[in-house]
């Protein structure tokens, strides 16, 4: 019964994700278009940008992760799939967890393929580029998860936008600052692997915890 | 035992109890926050090196202290309200967030004065404990400005209990990826158990503020409580006859 559920609810994203698949295109496109503002309002000063590189990259991708929260819940709650879950009978933070593994995957997978391109483009290379995707495998997920207890919690709420960046973004610092550092030592040679871990522990914190609070916040909107 | 806990959650029963203990604990706060400032501000001995300046710990480091407090506080207000939907816990979370946001600009702002004359700077981003009390500035106002985005304020406390408790989890993590940067913040003058660094002519008062710091927030938090309980019960017949005198 709960795998079934957990499969079922799976599969519904991923199906819905890729009928949309245009849709998945728009973070990317913002990514992109970000890491092209940054060069454009520094004035093309390659010295500086090489420097700021990772943190760039990292921001940006923050923020096009940020931008992929805000509709997480509503059509479901439009359509009534959220009251569906609280009465099924099947622990709610274990649809959650379906749920926001899904999500992870949906959000994070493209961003993650294309943040080396666009380092490439910026000029990093060798090893950074390597250090860089796996930090962003390892953080982006956290990301996604953070931004959906911080969609749940603005569920229903006419102007959530706002107030999702506003709890969101400090709950996020940690995450920038070991992906971040972790490229930034890469850049510099210095060994990564300690950002690394801390950031693969923050992947496991967040898979134990992230379903336990967004369930919390979906039974509160359902009061 | 727990009979006398329940009690104590009927928001009239609170209403009572807060209104016969208030005045107490007014003047004991006054007394105590006379006392604490003369005795931190002229009795205890200037420091070797820093002279009259560092006496602003008197202010600085307890408002630190009770910034981190009261968002535990608010977050265990927050864990009862939502297991047990206990009402005065639901306005526990949303005062404990007001009071906790103004102590953290309270701990912001002396360190910034503290920072102008014995660093030479007003603001250090390489300062670990600077920039997690900003960030928990932050946090609280994102309490705050969830609990109101909600009409119903009995929901938008359980949303930002929710919150609150998400944000408990985080704040040790916050707390250590911040302090793994460079820091020039002098290190901890108290919590070193073995030896403290701070000589116990200067490290008394500072405790005794503490607690006076801790006695101001229980009696402002009462206070508050029990303003909103008369808001919230409004239409209740005793709250109707408490209005009338």
């Amino acid at each position: 019964m709960m795998g079934r559920a957990f499969a079922a609810v799976f599969r519904r994203e991923l199906r819905l994700a890729w009928r949309r698949r245009g849709q998945l295109l728009q973070p990317l496109v913002f990514y992109a278009l970000v890491m092209l503002l940054f060069p454009l309002g520094a004035g093309a000063d390659l010295a500086l940008l090489g420097q700021a590189a990772p943190s760039l990259l990292w921001v940006a991708a923050l923020l096009a992760v940020l931008l992929a929260q805000g509709t997480l819940f509503s059509a479901d709650l439009e359509e009534g799939g959220i009251e569906l879950w609280v009465t099924s009978g099947v622990s709610l933070g274990w649809l959650a967890l379906a749920k926001l593994i899904a999500h992870a995957m949906i959000v994070s997978l493209p961003l993650i393929l294309v943040g080396p391109v666009l380092a490439g483009w910026l000029g990093l290379r060798g090893e950074a580029l390597w250090v860089l995707a796996a930090s962003m495998a390892l953080g982006m997920p956290v990301l996604c998860w953070i931004g959906a207890l911080g969609a749940a919690l603005t569920l229903g709420l006419p102007r959530g936008g706002i107030l999702l960046a506003l709890i969101v973004l400090p709950l996020y610092i940690p995450v920038l600052m070991f992906g971040a550092g972790a490229v930034h030592a890469a850049v510099e040679g210095r060994p990564a692997d300690g950002a690394l871990l801390l950031l693969a522990g923050l992947l496991f914190l967040g898979v134990s915890l992230a379903p336990l609070a967004t369930a919390a916040a979906l039974r509160v909107s359902q009061e | 035992m727990f009979h006398r806990f329940t009690a104590l959650s009927s928001p009239r029963r609170f209403y009572a109890i807060a209104s016969a203990w208030l005045p107490w604990l007014s003047v004991l706060t006054a007394l105590g926050f006379a006392v604490g400032l003369y005795w931190g501000l002229i009795v205890a001995p200037p420091d070797y090196q820093q002279g009259e300046a560092y006496r602003i710990i008197y202010v600085h480091v307890p408002s630190a202290w009770l910034s981190l407090m009261v968002y535990t506080v608010m977050a265990g207000a927050g864990l009862v309200a939502l297991v047990w939907h206990v009402k005065l816990a639901e306005i526990a979370v949303y005062e404990c967030a007001v009071l906790g946001a103004w102590f953290t600009a309270l701990a912001l702002g002396t360190g910034m004065l503290w920072g102008k004359p014995m660093w030479g700077t007003w603001w250090q981003w390489g300062d670990a404990r600077m920039l997690s009390e900003l960030i928990l500035l932050f946090l609280y106002i994102g309490v705050l400005g969830l609990h109101n985005a909600f009409a119903d304020s009995r929901k938008g406390a359980r949303v930002a209990a929710v919150l609150a408790l998400a944000g408990i989890v985080n704040i040790p993590i916050i707390h250590y990826s911040v302090e793994w940067w460079n820091t020039l913040h002098q290190g901890a003058t108290v919590t070193r158990f073995d030896k403290p660094a701070a000589h116990s002519s200067m490290l008394w008062p500072l405790l005794f503020m503490g607690t006076m710091f801790i006695l101001y927030f229980s009696t402002v938090l009462l206070a508050r409580i029990r303003v909103r309980i008369l808001e919230q019960e409004a239409d209740r017949q005793w709250a109707e006859e408490v209005r009338r005198g």
